[in-house]
């Protein structure tokens, strides 16, 4: 338990100097309302227009779902690596966390997952009480959050939504070792993005893709981040299909920390300071 | 003439600054070129999973899309300085020396800054319209290629009018409103499709109070040769673009408000 300290009050520390930026959540929030409702009404226009020819597993209330969910955990879409770790580079700070006492990796992973997770939090509380209550108050219940439909999808949600933190935190200490090593990030992290918002299934579920793409989406690592534990959620991944969905989830975590550590370990050995 | 002069020069100043770092600029058009043409992804899966929607193909949407992308990029390469006001002029008190120059201030903060990384979403718009003519094999006749332009006149004003106002807000709020994103880039979005397939009061809106529909939906249907399903005339469709400019006006209206009102932050 001793060992986990450090790593533990670095995590509480860094998510309680994210909640205090609450304005930019509510701008946030407000951003993924109109994105959501966007993509809402294309959606239902397009499952109008062809609800037989839609050979597909998602049903309009399940892509509906989907899509608040895809909304709602937006922030823990690995798109940047941690700002300050690319600034501490530039600045030579990255001496301080080399003396720490403990294990770089895990201390810039912890804060890595207490970045993402003070992000998700406040914004999916704000999310689920719009699509979730309000919606269906005001009479839009077609357009509505559903629950998920039992509760064994519900724990393995659970499960996923965790793996999903874990696995998005290794790529994101994928991107910090990148700066680290490019000394700057941004170009990095915006030729990445692109990539992770389609293969995550934040710009389409990725069900909805052409079905000869399926099993390819499916074992590709982004769907972890985003689309296995919303496929949980909804009901359309069960049984051993959501199995194999968090096997992957972890599988890929495992593999992004192990080039993560082997890469670190040689980054690390010709790290030269920058700054004086 | 001073005015397009000077312009001439700031512009020239600011590529010369980006072009110091010609790996960054080009990685950023690039990224941003990505970035902003995965959508029109997103709406060929649609379409290739359930075809025609409303009568609506993938052509249709990619010329909407491309159309929309080419607005907004030069709108968004003019008006950096108003995207960034708030924050760089009126919080720290710079817009005390905007004032003071011989120049009128919203011409200074159009040459703030010209973003060569909007190149990436401007060469997505044309890619994307390129995609729409050989997809619906789309004739240019001489007309459609001035109501193109025209069109897009419109939306560069419409989306310089938002911007303005955005700058407008920070008078009061001293920061820049992040929330006015929902407008500029959520209006790119929402007109990345018909204003036909949305819920009735959301196309109003889009009509009526931020007339995104006007620069973006009445004049392409002339260029694709189709009536409006929600039953506007034919007459009235290409003279739409003109409340992109009524609304630039109003914006810079509201904008000479503020700045008779600005009381400096500044020490």
């Amino acid at each position: 338990m001793t060992i986990a300290r450090p790593y533990a009050a670095a995590f509480a520390a860094r998510f309680m100097l994210l909640l205090q930026y609450r304005a930019a959540a509510l701008a946030g929030f407000a951003t993924q309302c109109w994105w959501g409702g966007i993509k809402v009404m294309v959606y239902a226009a397009f499952y109008a227009a062809a609800p037989a020819a839609a050979s597909t597993s998602l049903s309009l209330s399940q892509t509906i779902t989907y899509t608040w969910v895809a909304q709602a955990l937006f922030a823990l879409v690995p798109w940047t690596g941690d700002p300050e770790i690319g600034q501490a580079v530039r600045t030579g700070a990255v001496g301080y966390d080399r003396l720490r006492p403990v294990d770089t990796y895990g201390w810039w992973y912890a804060r890595a997952a207490a970045w993402m997770t003070a992000k998700v939090v406040p914004r999916a509380a704000l999310m689920l009480a719009f699509a979730g209550v309000l919606l269906p108050l005001i009479g839009l219940e077609t357009w509505s959050w559903r629950p998920p439909p039992d509760v064994a999808q519900a724990s393995l949600f659970a499960v996923s939504a965790v793996l999903l933190v874990a696995l998005s935190s290794a790529w994101v200490m994928l991107l910090n070792l990148a700066a680290v090593r490019f000394l700057d990030e941004r170009g990095v992290n915006a030729l990445t993005a692109s990539l992770i918002i389609v293969f995550s299934g934040n710009l389409l579920p990725l069900p909805l893709f052409p079905n000869w793409m399926q099993t390819f989406l499916f074992v590709q690592p982004f769907a972890g981040m985003l689309d296995i534990p919303v496929r949980i959620y909804s009901g359309d991944l069960v049984g051993e299909r959501a199995l194999a969905g968090l096997a992957l989830q972890a599988g890929w975590t495992g593999f992004f920390i192990l080039v993560g550590r082997i890469w670190m370990e040689r980054l690390m050995g010709r790290l030269q300071m920058q700054g004086g | 003439m001073s005015a397009i002069l000077l312009l001439a020069r700031y512009f020239s100043a600011s590529v010369r600054g980006q072009m110091q770092y010609p790996g960054s600029a080009i990685t950023l058009g690039i990224a941003q070129f990505f970035a902003t043409i995965i959508d029109i992804l997103a709406a060929w899966a649609l379409f290739d999973r359930f075809g025609p929607v409303q009568g609506w193909t993938f052509g249709d949407i990619a010329l909407f899309f491309g159309m929309v992308s080419v607005s907004f990029a030069i709108a968004d390469f003019l008006s950096r300085g108003f995207d960034v006001f708030g924050t760089e002029f009126v919080r720290t008190g710079n817009f005390d020396r905007v004032l003071l120059r011989p120049r009128s201030a919203a011409l200074q903060l159009i040459g703030h800054e010209f973003r060569l990384s909007r190149i990436g979403r401007l060469a997505q718009g044309i890619v994307v319209i390129a995609l729409s003519t050989a997809a619906l094999s789309l004739e240019w006749p001489p007309e459609h290629v001035v109501l193109a332009a025209w069109t897009i006149a419109g939306g560069v004003a419409l989306f310089m009018g938002l911007m303005v106002l955005q700058a407008t807000l920070a008078f009061w709020t001293v920061e820049s409103l992040e929330v006015m994103n929902l407008l500029t880039y959520g209006g790119v979005q929402a007109a990345q499709f018909p204003l036909s397939i949305y819920a009735g009061w959301f196309r109003n809106f889009l009509i009526f109070v931020v007339p995104i529909g006007c620069v973006a939906y009445f004049p392409v249907l002339v260029l694709l040769g189709k009536s409006d399903p929600l039953g506007a005339p034919a007459w009235l469709l290409p003279l739409t673009p003109a409340a992109g400019f009524v609304f630039f006006g109003a914006a810079l209206l509201a904008w000479r408000f503020g700045v008779a009102k600005y009381t400096s932050t500044g020490s």
